[in-house]
């Protein structure tokens, strides 16, 4: 196909990055920007909902960097916990409380200024030690076979395949996983039944300040309080249907 | 793909697997989106004949073929609209979660004996866990519409598909137990044969795992019984009340999609997969391998079956929504909770203890081999090798080489 | 033309070459370093609990940079199988850190109508 030919061949002679890319590194690039760019989005943000969407879609790339290195069990768990649970609590806790005024609580401009400078001292040390180490830099070559979850779920019952061997653990003998997975099994089971405990509705004899605080002014959300706000200023209904 | 188009077409290493990508994702997303378009018609089709009266008649033939395409032009044509203190950012970005996350999991769903986006050693994994990423879209658009009954239905909505998730891992875990993996294509494979090698008729306790997991998988895409958050009679329309034309489109087509996908999983974990029931291949004599050509009918076939199936599975649902009446919240949660968790829970221990019990069945000429791959892990040579493969399939395991940079 | 290509070399080299441990942990570092800040700059303690989990995420994309084997070839020198358990067991107890800590701020909002932290000064001498 002579065609064909050509046209590959232009690509070949095209400038060096369109010859030559290597997709690993190129979606290791694009997650990589997406989980960084999310997550200052986190921090510059002031509007808690949408801190809480950035913070979504930070760790959803963060999933996606884990999927790149290999490790797809974790990557996935990181999806279904992290992100499918955690966040959806996180979630459902900043509704719970996106109430007009607390939707967007400025901090102090004294507290950004240290904080910033505190985190740019921190990145800078951290950036020097991850660039310091020259094995660390270049990948060696090596045959590496496909990543699988049965060694990480024989790993959580005690048994390495990957590393095996007999007597105490030590740098060729890895021990098991089986310890921490009945400890982490029970502090789940304590850390649900103590969660429910505290969120539980309780019965009082004096109403609370969050009642306090509703019959004082009717609980309304961040977009109706928008809403009644511009209805006053333009004199209009908003709410009754006119646009 | 990218084997062929580099060997046989010629083009570098880095553009055919950008090809085989990009076909591969167009193909799958032509999956979704001509599967909405015939399932729409087909849910007013069975709604009309269930109601007893005729559904559409009149466009496109006597059969109302084009109605969907109709239905779609009408979308598109209609007013964007966007509830004045609505979230700009969040109102718009809503659908478009949604429908990425229906569209993730198909990457790793099989279609045929390796017929699949990507093969993901996790992939039950991956897309019960992509599965549960939708309800940020209904959250999303809930709270952006500045409305209380959005609000309301989207909170309804993402605690009945949270709280789902539990026993629906759980009703997931039995097949993934008798195959040993959790990669869709080694479970579908392990059910080959005759229909009586599905796992449904494994052991009664699957059998019954698989009627919970109908009921979570119908709960979890929010059809009727479960469509509370999309409650005509109370909340309007839920949280998509204040989303018209292209914008409501996708929420639907993420939730035809779902609908699919479900089902398509249960037909790959509980009734074989691309395998039909009767093994026609196998008895026509045409092989599987990858070096015949004959492998590409063998396929087709697979393809066909995996695909009525799924067909299938959707039809029920509809026939579910429009024959029974809708549960009340609290219903819904004390199903969930109550009734489903603690069953799948009492079922996967029976179907445990059955395996322990009776390796081979009731009658021991069925093949049983989920425990070959653990024990190919145990007596292997202490690298992680999928021995999966070696066992089930005859293929050589795969290796992959690291790029060498100097 | 060259002029050009020399000047962005650096980012080329980016998608041509693979990538390295460094890499990820210039990610880590990067998440973590916004978790910090978010902890110390947020006034809304869910703004805080936000912080918390990315901090616990720059320690995961560590943790799973030193295990893999594809960026350290051959898995002799990669933490390999410990790693990608030990950023399981983070992932676990941050959920499990995230409940109790969404459930202490639900308290606090039903008792005191407020979710700022700097309003968390009854115990203050």
């Amino acid at each position: 196909m002579p065609g064909i030919a050509t046209f590959a061949d232009a690509f070949l002679a095209a400038p060096l990055p369109l010859a030559a890319i290597n997709w690993h590194s190129f979606f290791f690039l694009l997650f990589a920007f997406l989980a960084c760019g999310f997550a200052v989005a986190v921090v510059a943000a002031e509007n808690v909902v949408r801190m809480a969407l950035y913070l979504v879609l930070s760790l959803g790339a963060t999933a996606g960097l884990f999927f790149l290195a290999g490790a797809e069990f974790v990557g996935a768990m990181q999806l279904m916990i992290y992100v499918g649970g955690t966040l959806v609590l996180l979630v459902f806790g900043v509704m719970l409380t996106a109430q007009a005024p607390f939707v967007s609580i400025k901090g102090s401009g004294r507290d950004k200024v240290v904080a910033g400078v505190v985190g740019a001292v921190l990145l800078a040390v951290l950036l020097q030690a991850a660039l310091s180490v020259k094995a660390w830099r270049a990948p060696a070559a090596g045959v590496v076979a496909d990543p699988a979850a049965t060694p990480i779920g024989m790993a959580l019952v005690g048994v390495r395949v990957d590393a095996p061997g007999v007597g105490a653990p030590s740098r060729n003998v890895r021990p098991g996983y089986l310890l921490p997975f009945e400890i982490v099994s029970i502090h789940l089971l304590v850390v649900l039944v103590g969660a429910a405990y505290l969120a539980r509705a309780k019965r009082r004899k004096t109403p609370r300040a969050i009642e306090v605080a509703a019959s004082v002014e009717p609980p309304a959300s961040v977009a109706e309080h928008a809403a009644i706000g511009r209805e006053r200023s333009r004199g209009g209904s908003v709410l009754a249907g006119g646009r | 793909m990218a084997d062929f188009l580099i060997n046989t077409v010629g083009l570098p290493a880095w553009l055919a697997w950008t090809v085989a990508a990009v076909v591969a994702a167009v193909l799958i997303l032509h999956v979704i989106a001509g599967g909405a378009l015939v399932f729409i018609w087909a849910e007013r089709k069975i709604a009309g004949r269930i109601q007893d009266r005729l559904g559409p008649t009149r466009t496109g033939g006597k059969f109302g073929w084009l109605q969907s395409l109709a239905d779609g032009i009408k979308l598109l044509a209609k007013e964007d609209l966007m509830p004045d203190g609505a979230d700009g950012l969040l109102f718009r970005i809503a659908p478009y979660v949604s429908f990425c996350a229906s569209f993730c999991a198909f990457i790793c769903l099989p279609f045929a004996f390796d017929v699949v986006g990507q093969r993901l050693n996790v992939g039950v994994f991956f897309v019960i866990a992509v599965l549960g990423l939708e309800v940020f879209g209904v959250i999303l658009a809930g709270y952006a519409s500045a409305s209380k009954w959005s609000l309301f239905g989207a909170m309804r909505e993402a605690a009945q598909v949270v709280s789902y998730e539990v026993p629906l891992g759980m009703c997931v875990v039995v097949p993934v137990m008798l195959a040993g993996s959790m990669d869709l294509v080694t479970i579908a494979e392990k059910q080959a044969g005759w229909f009586t090698n599905w796992f449904l008729f494994h052991d009664p306790f699957t059998f019954v795992v698989f009627w919970i997991y109908v009921t979570c998988a119908v709960a979890s895409v929010n059809r009727a019984p479960f469509d509370l958050a999309e409650a005509e009679s109370e909340l309007v329309a839920g949280f998509h009340t204040e989303y018209s034309g292209l914008r409501w489109s996708f929420f639907f087509m993420a939730e035809y999609g779902s609908m699919f996908l479900v089902s398509a999983l249960a037909a790959l974990l509980f009734m074989g997969g691309w395998n039909g029931p009767i093994p026609v291949a196998t008895l026509v004599g045409l092989s599987e391998g990858t070096g015949d050509t004959a492998h590409y009918l063998v396929r087709l076939i697979g393809l066909a079956n995996l695909l009525g199936k799924a067909t299938l599975g959707v039809l029920v649902m509809m026939w579910i929504r429009w024959t029974l009446p809708r549960l009340r919240i609290d219903q819904v949660m004390t199903t969930c909770l109550k009734y489903c968790t603690p069953l799948a829970a009492a079922m996967f221990l029976g179907a445990m203890l059955w395996q322990i019990a009776l390796p081979g069945g009731l009658v021991p000429v069925l093949h049983r081999p989920a425990a070959e791959i653990r024990e190919g892990w145990l007596q292997g040579p202490g690298g992680a090798v999928r021995a999966g493969d070696a066992v089930s399939t005859g293929k050589p395991v795969a290796t992959k080489v690291a790029k060498v940079e100097p | 033309m060259s002029l050009d290509l020399l000047a962005f070399a650096p980012v080329l080299g980016l998608i041509t070459q693979p990538v390295s441990v460094a890499h990820y942990l210039v990610v880590g570092a990067i998440m973590f370093v916004c978790g910090i800040v978010c902890m110390a700059m947020k006034r809304n303690a869910l703004g805080v609990l936000m912080g918390i989990e990315l901090v616990l995420n720059g320690a995961n994309v560590n943790f799973v940079a030193f295990a893999s084997p594809y960026l350290q070839g051959e898995g002799s020198r990669s933490l390999g199988l410990d790693g990608q358990v030990i950023a399981l067991f983070v992932i676990l107890l941050a959920a499990a850190e995230a409940a109790v800590a969404l459930a202490i701020t639900l308290n606090f909002y039903n008792n005191h109508a407020t979710v700022d932290v700097d309003r968390a000064d009854d115990l203050k001498g």
